[in-house]
């Protein structure tokens, strides 16, 4: 099969990769790239747990064929370090027991960083919007809900 | 949006919750395995009842890449996974009992040269007529097993003689996990005949016997590893053995690592739901509204094999009182057989069934009698001297329903609030508020008495380290968190000290599964004795150590404590080693400092064949008030607010156990509400996505939600005094099922009974709006 070659960026580094035209980001990230934060819940884009940023914005991951990210920037859970420190978003999130089975963790991790991007101080209402595609089996989404409000500037 | 008010001492993230932020954290799915990792697919019947006649499976091992393609015949040992009744097999041989029931096997380089060979694999099947619904299992008489029944009293004449009575049919629907990572398995082989398997599973031990048994080797040569699930809510108890051990045929028949994954679609298609209950019921009462009588029988679906039907038929049973005396009681309960998968545990196993068809009893007494429901639940309470034991013969101790029911009411304003929606509807002709109060009261301990054991093996370093193994597994649920603080507390060091191993079939053998809500207080006693071994053991050792030259008043072993990262001499504070400076110390006094500690849960036993016992070590209690308002036109509800009050006695951790409360909270919402399945008249699941199946969003939950903990109600006889948590806040949604039929009822301005099931859908609700307006 031919493969497309793509110069692309993922969390900093710029890689330049031949993939074949069929995969999915979600497949090049978790098989090709060893980033296995990101998680692969349903592969139809309906669970949210492969949301990462592209160029900034939330996407379900496994609803973008890897070609898409051409000349993109891509950032995943594995990014939100900052100088070897956990982010306040990632320190809220353990703070407010918003992480169970830690399965949804890394996507809800993702919609919230967009959101805050956005509007460093969300309301509930815009809080709940953002998040509404990732589905959270375990906590009943409040300690999630709280988290991302008390999110240190 | 929370409160646990004098519960604040355990406050401690989840121990992998800096794992989990960062992506670190590895689930099956996650493991590094060489280049040799291989592919594993199962391919399963298209048909719910058919026999197979012929299958080919020539072209298909013929295929680029392909490693393995196995059917029953390639089975080294045993064509069985059933977890207590031996009718479920492996892979199906002559027939099959279900659309989605494993045949075949297929191992691969990669996931399209194993659909490659499915689509070479040939099969001659002959479709036989297939049972789909309850209803015809019923007519059919398709039994798994004779039925059971507990009796008190005589509910036949009580109900005939009562001033009131009625009579009716509740259904409830079954419910698919939806845990976040599907099944999911590993296997690798090691030298000889070694079967290395990480699995997502609840009961590791159950998946090394079930798997050294399809394979035909001892357990000694299978070691199961679970560090963590991506959720499991009892859909991991019994049914992660079948990835499992499909996996672990296709490693063995290869020679190679082999992963199976499950497709979401094909996991929804392929594993058991919570039992679909068909459940009838007649019922006497009195003007104020007190139960006199109750009969019920249970009718559940068990799916094509047994699974662990009956001892979850028999918690619906136990738990059909749920809150509230009843004198005279006979509870009969019957497991069919269908033609779709095998159902499951499921949070509540069981015990959700049961109690709602009680809480549509004390609903329906409510309404016919003109009282207010709450009151009537009040009223029906366990007392706390007197009528205060069950229908199979249990005392309810330490009953703290009237503590919760006055608190709750008080702190939700619950009389004020079902005024304010009766002036709302009064007003509204097309939007109509409803409120309900429920109680819970679940029995905490497995009903088959002796799984109530569990083992841990705990391990200091001589940095003073300590590694700590237990039987339990991580779900979410927080058990290691738990099991981390528990030994921390129990050898005084701090929280980095200690770390939770990987659950492991190799460490601590022959444990029971992670279910029953009881993982934390069996885990954590087990935890505890072997805590206790080695302290005593270091007592003896350390104490002439800190003693010295102070021979005339020497430091005695029972003096010694463990606090504070040191061992001290309680009478001689100036007597005192670091934890970690004692452990080199042992080293050279020959102590050894590993521990295996084990616990069973005293003081209870049940004969479920008499119906009567002491099955449960103690009940957890909790009560929950929820609004909802509901659009007549388009049966879409919102639920407007949920107070919850839940008793976990000392809570070992608040905000977890309150996460705990949420989350099970929501996920019973989904089970009263949005959660449908359906199956079409072959036998298809149609809701088999999750476009098509609906799990509660962060939009369907309340839009205002508190949540608190009961204080000051230490449990005597637990692990520092806890309760456990997992299960019992489901049921609480029952208090949102009821809100939305209070206000379906508010439509014809309560005089009639509208025709209710579970879940309440728009479709549910509409078509029984029309049935209140035509009559
Ligand atoms: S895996 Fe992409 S949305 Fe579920
Ligand atoms: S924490 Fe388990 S799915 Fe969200």
């Amino acid at each position: 099969m031919t493969k497309i070659p793509i110069t692309t960026t993922v969390n900093g580094t710029v890689h330049t990769l031949e993939i074949a035209p069929h995969q999915t980001l979600l497949e090049l990230l978790r098989e090709g790239l060893g980033l296995t934060g990101t998680k692969c819940g349903c592969e139809i884009g309906e669970c949210g747990a492969c949301t990462v940023l592209l160029d900034g914005e939330p996407v379900n991951s496994c609803l973008v064929l890897a070609p898409q990210i051409d000349g993109r920037n891509v950032s995943t859970v594995e990014g939100l370090m900052r100088a070897n420190a956990t982010d306040p978003l990632q320190d809220a999130f353990m703070d407010h027991d918003a992480v169970h089975c830690g399965f949804c963790t890394p996507g809800m991790l993702m919609s919230a960083r967009a959101l805050l991007a956005e509007d460093a101080h969300p309301d509930e209402a815009s809080i709940r919007t953002a998040i509404s595609g990732n589905l959270c089996r375990c906590t009943g989404y409040v300690q999630i809900i709280e988290a991302i409000k008390h999110v240190k500037p | 949006m929370t409160g646990a008010a004098g519960h604040t001492t355990n406050v401690v993230p989840h121990e992998s919750a800096a794992k989990h932020v960062t992506g670190e954290a590895v689930y099956v799915d996650d493991i590094l395995v060489s280049g040799e990792l291989l592919v594993g697919r199962v391919v399963t019947s298209p048909h719910a009842h058919a026999k197979i006649l012929s299958f080919d499976l020539g072209a298909a091992r013929a295929v680029p890449g392909v490693h393995a393609v196995l059917s029953s015949r390639d089975i080294p040992g045993v064509n069985d996974m059933g977890p207590v009744v031996h009718d479920e097999v492996c892979l199906a041989a002559d027939r099959v009992f279900c659309v989605g029931q494993a045949v075949f096997l297929i191992a691969a380089e990669s996931a399209e040269q194993c659909r490659a060979a499915e689509r070479l694999i040939h099969v001659v099947y002959e479709p036989l007529a297939p049972i789909l619904t309850l209803a015809d299992a019923i007519a059919q008489g398709t039994l798994l097993g004779p039925p059971a029944s507990i009796v008190r009293g005589d509910a036949a004449s009580a109900i005939r003689k009562a001033p009131h009575r009625f009579s009716g049919e509740l259904e409830t629907g079954a419910q698919e996990h939806w845990y976040l990572e599907s099944q999911v398995a590993l296997c690798v082989p090691g030298e000889g005949k070694e079967l290395q398997v990480y699995s997502s599973s609840q009961h590791p031990s159950e998946t090394q016997a079930l798997v050294a048994s399809v394979l035909g080797i001892g357990k000694h040569d299978v070691v199961v590893e679970v560090r963590r699930m991506g959720g499991a809510f009892g859909g991991k108890e019994t049914q992660a053995n079948h990835t499992a051990c499909w996996t672990a045929l296709l490693a063995r028949a290869s020679g190679r690592p082999v992963k199976i994954r499950l497709f979401r679609d094909d996991d929804m298609i392929m594993t058991g739901k919570r039992h679909r209950f068909l459940s009838r019921y007649e019922a006497g009462f009195d003007d104020r509204g007190m139960l006199l009588g109750l009969s019920a029988e249970l009718h559940c679906d068990g799916g094509c094999a047994t699974d662990l039907t009956f001892a979850i038929l028999q918690r619906a049973m136990l738990h059909i009182d749920n809150t509230y005396f009843i004198p005279d009681i006979t509870v009969v309960g019957k497991a069919y057989r269908t033609n779709l998968p095998s159902n499951t545990a499921f949070r509540g196993f069981g015990g959700p069934q049961g109690m709602a068809v009680v809480e549509q009893v004390i609903d329906r007494v409510a309404r016919t009698l003109g009282l207010d429901a709450a009151e009537v639940r009040r009223r029906n309470f366990y007392g706390t001297d007197s009528r205060n034991v069950t229908h199979y013969g249990q005392t309810v101790e330490r009953n703290h329903l009237p503590l919760l029911f006055d608190r709750l009411t008080a702190s939700s304003g619950y009389a004020k609030r079902r005024a304010d929606a009766g002036i709302f509807n009064a007003s509204h002709e097309f939007v109509k508020r409803g409120i309900a109060l429920t109680p819970v009261k679940f029995g905490i301990s497995f009903t088959t008495s002796f799984l109530n054991q569990a083992g841990a093996l705990v391990l200091i370093y001589k940095d003073g380290t300590i590694l700590v193994n237990h039987g339990g597994t991580e779900m979410g649920q927080g058990l290691h968190t738990k099991m981390q603080q528990i030994a921390a507390r129990e050898f005084g060091v701090s929280l980095d000290r200690v770390k939770v191993n990987a659950t492991n079939t190799a460490k601590v053998p022959n444990t029971s599964a992670t279910a029953a809500s009881a993982g934390s207080d069996l885990n954590g006693m087990a935890v505890k004795n072997a805590a206790d071994i080695l302290k005593a053991r270091i007592a003896e050792a350390i104490a002439p150590v800190l003693t010295g030259g102070n021979t005339s008043d020497p430091t005695r072993p029972e003096d010694i404590l463990f606090e504070k990262n040191s061992i001290v001499d309680g009478r001689h504070a100036g007597r005192s080693i670091s934890f970690a400076d004692a452990m080199p110390v042992m080293q050279r006094l020959q102590v050894s400092l590993s521990a295996s500690g084990f616990y069973k849960t005293p003081g209870i036993g049940w004969d479920s064949v008499k119906g009567t016992g002491k099955p449960f070590f103690y009940f957890a209690f909790g009560m929950a008030v929820t609004e909802a308002e509901l659009d007549l036109l388009t049966g879409r509800h919102t639920i407007l607010r949920a107070d919850i009050l839940y008793d976990v006695g000392e809570s070992l951790n608040p905000q977890i156990d309150l996460g705990q409360i949420e989350g099970g909270f929501v996920q019973g919402l989904g089970w009263c509400t949005t959660e449908e399945i359906k199956w079409d008249d072959k036998g298809n699941l149609l809701t088999h996505s999750p476009d098509t199946y609906k799990i509660p969003s962060v939009q369907d939950i309340p839009r205002e939600f508190y949540t608190a903990l009961l204080d000051n109600v230490p449990n005597p006889g637990t692990i520092h005094s806890s309760k456990a948590v997992a299960e019992p806040p489901f049921m609480l949604a029952l208090s949102a099922w009821l809100a939305i039929k209070d206000a379906l009822s508010a439509a014809s301005n309560h005089t009639k009974e509208p025709e209710f099931s579970l879940p309440a859908t728009n479709e549910v609700i509409l078509l029984s709006l029309e049935k209140l307006k035509a009559r």
